[in-house]
């Protein structure tokens, strides 16, 4: 089995060569030095490393603040918290201030599944992607991750960046310029498109391979930025067939609804919609939750066959 | 600023931001015309006497930072700025109009020297706080000022930054409080009470000053001693009457955001014309 990956690893590394060469990279987080694998960061850069404790909300204030006088920041904070708690500092304090601040939203999805619904991150992508001006990228490896983090840096604006915590294997290929907006085209197919971002591609290309067996051919589509969306490869992907969206996330407003806007407006095709169906998850490790839901390669393959034979 | 202002010109400058505030509130058809009142004196004293701004040069990047947490107190801030020659006075007539660039609570994209977008309560101080602290970063030296409401302390995001302006000592950092004891519905203490507040700054870390947020002499004191304390960011309690200046809006909690008729703002202006320093 190929070899999986913390992509947090990646994220931390690439922090730190950034603030190597930038001087206004700043680490913001809530008492997660640890989870946010910022040690290394505080070890190298200990006065730009601002812990302010166990408060969100201040956090992205502070973020703002500091973005307001010249800092880049990377607000970093278990995504559950982070994005729930200050919502309305996310919206007031970044995006309608257009401040350059990079939130990092950690341990997204179901990344904490056994310690339950509370701790689960499957709203933020609809939060987020609601919000004007805010910038959705969802890495799905750490290749990806790595220059994810750097576009973030590179661009000028808020960013909302949804990583995860659970190891995944190496999808993306080096030679693939990751661009902010710009899906990635990871497997051509002629019957249908699978798209997914994050820990889901993965498993949206195992579904391929198996689907692949049975002579269906199945395309996957990597959209990695959920804002702004890649509308014209979803476009494309919709001319040529039905589509299935996979997002370890709430079926309501997020990866799949994305999607669904832009193919009901502009080429209207069958989809299916795999998420978790407008309930709080159960506990359970994020594996089990995955297939608990259908978001594994099995439930792809399923939902994918049914959809192409229907 | 070329000369400092005296306290009798700043008093006057207040004067014009209450009178232009109620005008602008009443044309506006909407506003919060209490919290205008309320602000005036320590908005004036800032803006013609403690901040170091240039408003040829909003941008500059040495200047002070003021931010207005109770954003809605916008037509005060926005008359202040006007009166300070940061945009032409005409804008004003513009208030909440629409696509005016001056919305009901302030906006740093759309206005020269409003520093952050303000208006859901308890943000001002924790963007405060990142804000010292880019400036310590940075190596700089400006200052940063914030200006909240006390029935808006209720917030827990004021504490939360409260405490890290204490642990990151932030000398630099200023807390007003607009102590004018009405909230929106009622009066502060008869709503979730603030009392002992100075000793509730104290316990978070701060070096506390009181005064009377309507005399314009002792808030000069008082800005110009600042830091009050090395090492410690800076609360300074400004007891003021929400209102101040027109004897039928003031200490009254309807007020927070009532408009005057055109009779009670033609009264208005008179009386506060004959309060004239």
């Amino acid at each position: 089995m190929t070899a999986r990956h913390d992509c947090r690893r990646a994220f931390a590394e690439t922090l730190v060569a950034l603030a190597e060469r930038d001087s206004r990279v700043v680490a913001v987080c809530n008492d997660s030095v640890g989870s946010s694998n910022l040690t290394a960061f505080r070890a190298r850069f200990p006065d730009r490393l601002i812990n302010v404790g166990i408060a969100e909300q201040n956090l992205v204030g502070v973020s703002a603040g500091l973005a307001s006088a010249g800092r880049i920041p990377f607000a970093c904070g278990a995504s559950c918290f982070l994005t729930g708690r200050a919502l309305e500092q996310i919206k007031a304090d970044l995006a309608y201030s257009r401040h350059n601040v990079k939130l990092c939203g950690l341990s997204s999805g179901m990344a904490y599944g056994e310690l339950g619904p509370t701790h689960h991150s499957i709203e933020d992508l609809a939060w987020t992607r609601a919000i004007a001006h805010m910038t959705v990228v969802v890495p799905s490896d750490p290749i990806e991750t790595a220059a994810a983090v750097q576009a973030a840096a590179a661009f000028d604006g808020p960013v909302f960046l949804r990583l995860s915590r659970m190891p995944v294997p190496v999808v993306c290929d080096e030679r693939h310029s990751f661009e902010i907006g710009r899906s990635i085209l990871l497997r051509d197919g002629t019957d249908l498109t699978i798209v997914a971002a994050g820990v889901t591609v993965t498993e949206a290309l195992e579904a391929a391979a198996l689907l692949d067996r049975e002579g269906i051919s199945a395309a996957v589509l990597n959209l990695s930025t959920i804002r702004p969306i890649d509308r014209e490869r979803v476009v494309d992907a919709a001319r040529r067939g039905p589509i299935v969206t996979v997002e370890e996330h709430t079926v309501h407003g997020g990866l799949g609804s994305a999607v669904a806007e832009v193919v009901v407006e502009s080429h209207p095709t069958r989809m299916r919609m795999l998420g978790v169906p407008g309930v709080f998850a159960p506990t359970g490790s994020p594996a089990f939750l995955l297939q608990h839901f259908g978001l594994d390669a099995a439930g792809i393959r399923e939902a994918a066959r049914s959809l192409v034979r229907a | 600023m070329t000369r400092p202002a005296t306290a009798a010109a700043i008093a006057e400058r207040a004067r014009r931001i209450r009178a232009t505030s109620l005008q602008m509130v009443h044309a506006a058809k909407m506003g919060h015309p209490g919290g205008d009142l309320s602000a005036a004196d320590i908005l004036a004293t800032l803006y013609f006497r403690v901040l170091s701004i240039d408003p040829a040069q909003p941008s500059h990047p040495a200047r002070d930072r003021f931010i207005l947490s109770k954003g809605h107190a916008s037509a005060a801030l926005y008359a202040t700025l006007a009166e300070a020659a940061f945009f032409p006075a005409e804008w004003l007539a513009s208030y909440m109009q629409p696509l005016s660039r001056l919305n009901g609570h302030p906006d740093r994209n759309k206005v020269p020297g409003v520093e952050a977008n303000t208006g859901p309560l308890g943000h001002g101080l924790p963007i405060a706080v990142g804000a010292a602290l880019g400036a310590r970063l940075a190596g700089e030296t400006w200052r940063t000022f914030v200006l909240t409401g006390d029935g808006e302390l209720q917030e827990g995001s004021n504490w939360e930054a409260a405490m890290a302006a204490a642990q990151f000592e932030l000398d630099r950092l200023t807390v007003i409080v607009d102590r004018n004891g009405l909230q929106q519905g009622d009066f502060t203490e008869r709503t979730i009470g603030l009392e002992p507040l100075a000793d509730r700054w104290r316990a978070f870390g701060f070096a506390v000053a009181e005064v009377d947020g309507h005399d314009v002499a002792a808030l000069i004191d008082v800005f110009e001693r600042l830091p009050l304390e090395r090492g410690r960011p800076t609360a300074v309690i400004a007891r003021t009457r929400k209102g101040r200046g027109v004897s039928f809006i003031e200490n009254r909690a309807e007020w927070h955001h009532r408009v005057p008729t055109d009779a009670e703002l033609a009264l208005a202006l008179v009386e506060l014309a004959e309060r004239r320093p």
